[in-house]
């Protein structure tokens, strides 16, 4: 695999569930940059949410796996992994089928706030750092390489045979 | 008011911004206080002001700056002698009949001399040395130094030293991070601590509530005390140390003991103090073995015997009227190291009258115990660190020239961290994760970050302080110890100037 890729990963025993991620997720894909402009007047949405649990949480976002079910699931060809190892969407021919949202077993792909397109984490290519990871006040993000990272959805159990 | 008493007027007002609030709910995830919630009907987030504890967190956290949170401006009609808070006070205990409890150091209006004392600077006559050119130290030596050194010289002309040295710290920043127990911090500040104190070449000191079994690979950069409680103390608890502190008192509440609530003690804690979970860690006020010199003699040779004669030990005091006697007796039943901790420093929970009304200012007492020992011409047999109130490096200075040998900081390092003083520490809620034991609030205080900041300010201290005894023609910091003619007062009667040992601001030498 040689298109091993910087992800963002959370760490839990950091998150504190301030959801300031989700707060720089958004204004770093509005089109006003500007937090108040964002939520305003925009149509904020956010790529990284955080998941609390009462007393546990962490801030989940695309894993960019190394064989997405989004990709493969797409008709069109408009979900696609990069060379570099990110998993993007060229909206321009995306129509807003949506197999990729129901297709991710994260819940990473959304559709796209005010328009029929998919939406997901794009690791912010206009920055070093994802601007989830910069946000951060407590270091639960990091933004890291590690080894290829290719994911199994548990086996559905099957219910046994009763007979009779 | 609904279902509220007298004593409930909001002491904080919140300020929210509704043009700036973008309903992140950051701070309505945030508040511990649960202050601050959500209106789903009206998709708002308001405050509860009676709930806000004024610690500023959701201020901090807020991503537009929405939200100022201020001191209320119309308390009760201005009386210059009945203040708000003590009519608050009044109020609360007519409600409740308890004793006032609260966290933190005394925020009093008492003079605070270090205000009042000026440092010397070379000019013309006596060159000044510039630090950032010429070595200057700032390397401590903790710990009894011998009355005389014999020095043999062999055939060869080469020096041997006869006497035998006793076993000293050594810090090289004369700062220390001040004993704050676990259970009253959580565990990750103790990491924090620990880790700074390791890269920086200091200590730092675990208070009573023993030293977590993750942390004794820092065992040589911590000071482990041993206070009236004997929580955690162990065999291998003294051994891992580099020194052990014997604690007698605290700054903030002399002569009283403490009360860690068994709501708190979970099971890392209960392992550690060695006590079950859930049950109440009390201190007695005294140590029910010290009621005389002789026996805290007997202590101090316990401890010595305990752990080889190779550790310092040292006996922690709160700084009282009768401190330089006290300190003498300290110093004569074989203590290393005295440890004086003044009427400015802070504690987890003590009632607010004990830590407002009693003590002496750190800054007196560094100063007549350091004579006392002098004019007793046993000031070699011990090393006096300064505790309580330190707040920047020109405070360090300023005591070291007094007489102290070095310093325990605790609230500034807590600043350090986030602290914004205030002074709950003993609910259990702390906002900013210092003082709190519940596990995911603990969270916000990553040891990492924490480390990072201590270090700074360490480093930032460091820095302070070289240019100061560079300033001063000093390249060694203790060249400054005791050095009381390198201060000026100003605006202190001639009583407290005698005391100080220190001339008035013009007098020449």
């Amino acid at each position: 695999m040689n298109h091993r890729i910087k992800r963002v990963y959370p760490i839990e025993e950091n998150c504190m569930g301030c959801r300031l991620c989700e707060v720089a997720c958004a204004i770093e894909h509005s089109e006003f940059k500007d937090p108040i402009m964002t939520f305003f007047n925009g149509k904020p949405q956010s790529f990284t949410t955080v998941e609390v649990d009462r007393n546990f949480s962490f801030s989940l976002n695309c894993r960019h796996c190394d064989e997405p079910y989004c990709v493969e699931a797409c008709i069109t060809g408009a979900m696609h992994k990069e060379p570099d190892g990110r998993v993007i969407v060229y909206e321009d021919i995306c129509v807003g089928c949506y197999m990729c949202v129901v297709s991710c077993p994260w819940g990473a792909v959304n559709p796209k706030e005010g328009a029929k397109k998919a939406a997901k984490c794009d690791l912010c290519p206009d920055r070093e750092l994802p601007a989830c990871v910069q946000a951060c006040p407590n270091r639960a993000l990091v933004f890291d390489t590690t080894e290829e990272l290719v994911f199994e959805l548990p086996e559905e159990e099957e219910e046994p045979f009763v007979e009779g | 008011m609904l279902y509220k008493s007298l004593s409930s007027f909001p002491v904080f007002e919140l300020e929210r911004d509704y043009d700036k609030c973008i309903v992140c709910g950051c701070c309505v995830q945030q508040c511990t206080y649960d202050a601050t919630y959500y209106l789903p009907y009206a998709k708002k987030v308001i405050t509860d002001e009676h709930k806000c504890v004024g610690c500023k967190r959701c201020e901090a956290m807020c991503p537009t700056g929405a939200i100022k949170v201020r001191a209320v401006s119309n308390e009760f009609k201005h009386n210059a002698y009945w203040d708000a808070r003590t009519i608050r006070d009044i109020y609360k205990q007519a409600d409740q009949g308890g004793v006032i409890l609260t966290g933190g150091g005394n925020d009093r209006r008492f003079r605070v001399y270090w205000d009042h004392l000026l440092i010397d600077a070379c000019q013309v006559t006596n060159p000044s040395i510039d630090p950032l050119r010429e070595p200057m130290e700032l390397r401590t030596f903790l710990g009894r130094k011998p009355d005389a050194l014999k020095i043999e010289y062999d055939e060869n002309g080469e020096p041997d030293l006869k006497t035998e040295l006793y076993p000293n710290l050594v810090a090289e920043v004369p700062v220390i991070f001040a004993p704050m127990s676990y259970g009253a911090l959580n565990l990750n500040m103790h990491k924090a601590m620990a880790a700074a104190a390791d890269a920086m070449g200091t200590y730092w000191n675990t208070g009573e509530g023993s030293l977590h079994r993750d942390l004794y690979k820092y065992g040589h950069c911590t000071i482990v005390q041993v206070a009236s409680g004997r929580f955690g103390v162990s065999a291998e608890y003294l051994k891992v140390a580099a020194a052990v502190e014997i604690k007698i008192g605290q700054g903030a509440k002399p002569g009283i003991g403490g009360h860690l609530p068994g709501e708190k003690v979970d099971e890392e804690i209960s392992k550690t103090r060695m006590i079950p979970v859930g049950s109440d860690a009390l201190s007695p006020a005294p140590h029910h073995d010290i009621y005389s010199i002789e026996d805290l003699r007997q202590l101090i040779y316990a401890i010595k015997e305990a752990t080889n004669y190779e550790k310092p030990v040292s006996v922690k005091i709160a700084a009282v009227h009768n401190v330089a006697a006290i300190a003498s007796g300290i110093a004569r039943a074989g203590a290393d190291i005295i440890v004086l901790d003044g009427f400015r420093g802070g504690t987890g929970a003590s009632p607010a009258i004990v830590r407002d009304y009693v003590g002496i200012p750190v800054e007196i007492a560094i100063a007549v115990v350091d004579q006392r020992l002098r004019d007793e011409g046993i000031r070699n047999w011990v090393s006096i660190i300064a505790a309580g109130g330190i707040r920047n490096s020109a405070d360090v200075i300023k005591a070291i020239a007094l007489g102290a040998d070095g310093v325990y900081i605790g609230t500034a390092a807590l600043l350090a961290v986030g602290c914004t003083l205030c002074h709950k520490c003993y609910t259990g809620k702390c906002a900013w994760g210092i003082t709190t034991n519940d596990p995911y609030i603990a969270n916000r205080l990553n040891p990492e970050i924490a480390a990072e900041r201590l270090i700074n300010l360490l480093k930032g201290w460091a820095h302070e302080m070289k240019e100061m005894l560079g300033l001063m023609g000093i390249n060694a910091i203790e060249s400054l110890k005791g050095n009381r003619l390198r201060l000026r007062a100003v605006g202190l009667t001639k009583e407290e100037m005698d005391i100080l040992g220190v001339l008035p601001a013009g007098e020449g030498l």
